[in-house]
């Protein structure tokens, strides 16, 4: 019995997963437009970055084109990593009600959404995230990776970045149960995020102790990491660490708040 | 016209004004958001005096004279970008038959009175500036000329956008690249970006003239792109031609709706 459940139960993820690409991949349109102005950025926050490495070569152990190169990687990320969103339709359904539905099935809400969420990032991946980087490539030239360990690194800790860019979204998601507005949470996260994680400026040049403590911060896992690992300038083990650490941390939240979230909905009455 | 567009956004206002403690918080939180761009210039120049040639202070300036504007219009004109939402929703169609301007209804259209919070914050960086630059009191007639400038460029901005949105149903997001897009390209000293670009932005899309032109009169500096010194006037000009395409491209879009046939 057991082993019949195991079998159901990984295929039922692999298709979750399936879905949420196909379900992304019906709005093609939409997501070319979005790498369109997340390229139209790039070049623009690119002149900056050119303009302070001009006065400031070898600024935070990056030379132009690495400093470029970040620029456009941070760019890719957006849609990948919905860093100026919640990208998950949790919110909507608390309101609703809906959310009583998901939660009487007979699957984690957690790893349901997660599966969900990896099949969109992998679709945003290929269209949001490759043009900015083509482009970049074209207009000023790009850092490329060339030994295979690097370009492994990079894609596990963009895996890795993935996971605790979910566990963040799906933390927020869930505080719509007791704030009932998701729109204030949404906006701070907004500025945790893009701030935080290293998608505004490398976070090497953020002074002082503010700078000492976005470093550390589960936002830097997210943006900060996989781009050094891309740039080859992080010890490898010890970043993918740093990134397992608050995945973990930030995935057993979420766990402990999809109990309680169980709960509030029952007192609630659904 | 104005007296239409008072009373809907105070509808808005009321709506939003319903829930006190939401309204305070978004009211700040738009202001943190706003304020992160501000973050940017600050770390940027505390890694470096300079940056192509400006100051920070001077970088300030160009922020705070661009920015108001921009959300001003952010404010009171961009609620147009929600159009694509109501082709699709086929709400556009109640609108045509109401006896007031579509794009007033557009403009007004979801009213965030919460935004304020923005345009207080672009007017201390600019107040800031103003003050902490040394500038020649004879040239300061020039920063609301530029300021009114920009509110027109913007606004002709976001009717493009509008009207470019009826061709692109399905990809609205494009026209985030011009609109929100200028508001990040008109934050910095144009001597960051390349020769291209800023020609292309001073000549063939005339956004070089929200501050960038007025604003070396100012500070009363040489364009190190060697632009004469007559072209630091020219905002109003650029602005008014730019808000005639605007209007007429909103015409051809408006004209050229077909609902969606259901």
């Amino acid at each position: 019995m057991l082993t019949l459940r195991r079998c159901t139960t990984i295929p039922l993820y692999a298709r979750l997963v399936r879905y949420g690409f196909r379900k992304h991949a019906t709005y093609v349109v939409a997501a070319l437009a979005g790498a369109f102005t997340n390229s139209v950025f790039g070049i623009l926050r690119a002149y900056i970055l050119i303009a302070l490495w001009q006065a400031r070569p070898g600024l935070a152990g990056y030379d132009v084109t690495q400093a470029v190169t970040y620029c456009f990687i941070t760019q890719a990320f957006i849609g990948p990593m919905q860093l100026f969103g919640v990208g998950l339709s949790i919110p909507e359904r608390i309101r609703s009600g809906d959310i009583a539905l998901d939660l009487v099935r007979p699957a984690s809400l957690q790893l349901w959404s997660l599966a969900e969420d990896l099949g969109r990032a992998a679709y945003l991946f290929l269209v949001r995230g490759l043009p900015p980087m083509l482009l970049g490539a074209a207009v000023f030239g790009i850092y490329l990776p060339a030994a295979p360990g690097q370009w492994a690194a990079f894609l596990t800790g963009f895996l890795a970045a993935v996971l605790v860019s979910f566990a963040w979204r799906y933390l927020v998601a869930l505080s719509v149960c007791w704030l009932l507005d998701e729109r204030g949470v949404q906006s701070f996260s907004l500025v945790l995020t893009t701030l935080c994680s290293g998608m505004l400026l490398p976070l090497e040049l953020f002074p002082g102790w503010f700078g000492e403590a976005v470093r550390v911060l589960p936002w830097a896992a997210m943006v900060q990491a996989p781009t050094d690992l891309y740039l080859g300038e992080a010890p490898v083990l010890d970043t993918l660490a740093f990134q397992a650490f608050w995945a973990v941390v930030l995935l057993a939240a979420g766990a402990l708040a999809t109990r309680a979230i169980r709960h509030k909905v029952v007192i609630q009455g659904g | 016209m104005v007296r239409t567009y008072a009373l809907l956004a105070w509808t808005w206002t009321r709506a939003a004004m319903a829930y006190p403690a939401s309204f305070a918080i978004m009211t700040v939180l738009g202001l943190a958001v706003a304020g992160m761009d501000v973050a940017v210039i600050l770390i940027v120049f505390a890694n470096t005096t300079t940056l192509a040639g400006f100051s920070r202070d001077e970088t300030l300036f160009l922020y705070g004279t661009a920015n108001l504007a921009f959300c001003l219009c952010d404010m009171f004109v961009s609620n147009i970008d929600r159009i694509s939402q109501h082709i699709k929703a086929g709400t556009l169609d109640t609108m045509l038959i109401r006896p007031v301007s579509p794009w007033l209804q557009l403009a007004a259209d979801r009213f965030l009175p919460t935004r304020i919070g923005r345009i207080a914050q672009a007017a201390v960086v600019l107040g800031y500036a103003l003050s902490a630059l040394d500038l020649d009191p004879g040239r300061l007639w020039m920063v609301p000329v530029m300021i009114a400038c920009g509110i027109v460029i913007f606004t002709a901005l976001w009717t493009l956008a509008g009207a470019l949105q009826f061709v692109l149903v399905d990809a609205p997001e494009v026209t985030s690249a011009f609109t929100y897009g200028t508001g990040q390209l008109t934050q910095y000293p144009f001597s960051i970006y390349g020769r291209e670009l800023v020609r292309g932005v001073t000549y063939v899309l005339p956004l070089a003239f929200v501050n960038w032109q007025p604003a070396l009169y100012v500070l009363d500096r040489d364009d190190p792109f060697g632009t004469p010194e007559f072209m630091r006037f020219l905002g109003p000009v650029a602005a008014l031609v730019l808000a005639l395409l605007a209007a007429l491209a909103w015409r051809q879009g408006l004209r050229h709706y077909r609902s969606t046939g259901s």
